[in-house]
């Protein structure tokens, strides 16, 4: 597979390491009410669709940025890659 | 019909004339006690002793597609019952000692070969581990034995054992491992079931569950709607996909595991090989074809093939452990969708919907575990009690912190 990075271009899906669904963006408020099943249901638990998904794929080898790759996974194309912090901010997750 | 030495005989002289179809294909009936989703050796397997250990009735078996085209046809077939824990060990012995039975018990040729199974071992760090491992074994009623190097040697000499990186030192065998030819299993268990009532029905895809006041009522199928008293899902890869329909998520992700056959070659390995460390293992098929493997690929997948990079991988960890291997052809290659769980261990357990039972969280290890996983299943559809060896297998398991995780890994599916 290649992932086409926003930044570099077109590289080899070898130089990523792959960590899965992008919701782990969405980390729990530790300090909230009901954190415990909140964090169970973050860390355990998984939509793992047939079809599109939005997956975390980490640019070990290279520019050491977390990108959020659109794949298919019954195809395995990608149709979209974005850089997470991107994706983190629009969702209202950093400063 | 029962098979024996005298019956090949007789159709040998009368042309196979007399052989007939060995399992019914029947028309699902308007309900059914017990409907199993997935016909593969797990599903087929539960059906089998829920009929003939717990003398239940009225069962089905749903299958999408053909019995046994999931993963149970597409293993690389080793059995072994080499765990850590506690919550595994009792487990998969029980599974090796229904295997050490299973031909008689099902009037099947399965080719059950016990050719043990030697992990390599190639540091002190990884001795002291595979010791302890093998204690624990040993502690579980298993067989374990560790090897020195000159014993490994004498039994494969062709290794490479001064590989500057990995050199081999030793091994962990076990005796009783081996392999199991993985259709005759699926068959083997669907005619047993067969001659005991079960209706197997194919080309019957599940599309959703018929749940009322918190109970199952029935399943939606390809061939109309079926109605069942329980419902036992045991359909591998698909775990999420299907429990979505019930509107779970589960501790899974899917994700393709390859294998690998060479050429046929004249006998050179008789036993199962495993250097983890080089991420490859290896076994030579009667056909005389090595049969071999290494990692998943890593990435969730459906796709039942997988990419390049794991096959260059693979092979370089054949190349490493054995340079001959460069000699030899690589024949066939295929993929199948392994149900990762999040500890790297399976689930047999209820679900918060009465009649509703799941069995998944395969891993790549599940074909081992078919015997003691049906019997396991079986016992907890018709008593509502998990099997005394399957009891740590909760979904709460993640919840209350008792997580089975035999490498430490961690909530990370790609990497146990
Ligand atoms: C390449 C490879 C190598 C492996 N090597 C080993 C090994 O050496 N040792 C070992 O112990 N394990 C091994 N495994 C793992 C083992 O094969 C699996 O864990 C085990 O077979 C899974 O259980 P099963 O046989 O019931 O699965 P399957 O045979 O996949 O059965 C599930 C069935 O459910 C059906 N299904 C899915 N969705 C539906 C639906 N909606 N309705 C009806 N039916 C449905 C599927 O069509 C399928 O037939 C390997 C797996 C692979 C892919």
């Amino acid at each position: 597979m290649i992932i086409n990075h926003p930044l570099l271009g077109p590289r080899d899906a070898q130089e990523f390491v792959y960590l899965g669904d992008a919701r782990l963006i969405h980390r729990p408020d530790g300090l909230a009410e009901g954190a415990a099943h909140a964090f169970h249901d973050y860390l355990y638990l998984r939509d793992n669709p047939a079809g599109e998904h939005r997956e975390l794929w980490y640019h070990e080898q290279g520019d050491r940025s977390w990108l959020v790759v659109t794949r298919n996974t019954v195809t395995h194309e990608i149709s979209r890659v974005e850089l997470a912090r991107d994706v983190a901010r629009a969702e209202g997750r950093s400063k | 019909m029962r098979y024996s030495g005298l019956r090949v005989i007789a159709e040998a002289l009368t042309g196979h004339k007399g052989w007939k179809p060995v399992w019914r294909d029947p028309a699902p009936q308007p309900s059914y006690d017990h409907v199993i989703v997935g016909g593969g050796g797990h599903g087929l397997a539960t059906a089998y002793y829920l009929a003939k250990e717990f003398r239940q009735a009225r069962i089905a078996v749903l299958e999408k597609g053909y019995l046994g085209g999931g993963n149970v046809g597409r293993n690389t077939t080793i059995i072994r019952s080499n765990y850590l824990l506690d919550g595994n060990q009792p487990f998969y012995e029980f599974s090796l000692k229904l295997w050490e039975g299973l031909e008689q018990d099902f009037n099947y040729n399965a080719m059950v070969s016990q050719r043990g199974i030697m992990n390599l071992i190639h540091t002190d760090a990884q001795r002291d581990a595979f010791t302890r491992r093998g204690n624990a074994m040993i502690l579980n009623g298993a067989d374990a034995q560790m090897l020195t190097r000159d014993q490994v040697r004498a039994i494969y000499p062709f290794l490479n054992f001064d590989d500057a990186r990995f050199p081999i030192k030793g091994a962990l065998a076990q005796r009783r491992g081996g392999t199991v030819r993985h259709d005759a299993v699926a068959w083997g268990y669907a005619r047993g079931a067969d001659q005991r009532g079960v209706d197997l029905i194919q080309n019957c895809e599940v599309t959703g569950f018929r749940i009322e006041g918190g109970r199952i009522k029935g399943v939606e199928t390809t061939r109309g709607y079926i109605g069942a008293g329980k419902v036992g899902v045991a359909v591998a890869g698909s775990s999420s996909r299907v429990m979505a329909h019930a509107g779970m998520r589960l501790p899974i992700e899917s994700h393709v595991l390859q294998a690998f056959v060479s050429e046929g070659l004249k006998p050179l390995i008789d036993g199962v090989m495993t250097f983890g460390a080089g991420h490859f293992y290896v076994s030579q098929s009667d056909k005389g074809g090595l049969v071999f493997g290494g990692d998943i690929d890593g990435y969730n997948s459906y796709a039942q093939r997988g990419n390049l990079p794991v096959i260059e991988d693979v092979a370089e960890g054949g190349m490493a452990l054995m340079p001959m291997l460069g000699r030899a052809r690589l024949l066939r290659a295929w993929g199948g969708i392994m149900d990762m769980s999040m500890d790297g261990s399976p689930i047999i357990d209820r679900t918060h919907i009465d009649g509703l039972y799941f069995n998944g969280g395969w891993c790549y290890g599940g074909f081992k575990a078919t015997p003691a996983s049906g019997w396991c299943f079986a016992h907890l559809l018709a008593t509502d009690q998990p099997h005394k060896t399957a009891t740590a297998y909760r979904f709460d398991r993640f919840l209350k912190g008792r997580m089975i995780d035999e490498k430490g890994q961690g909530a990370t599916p790609n990497l146990h």
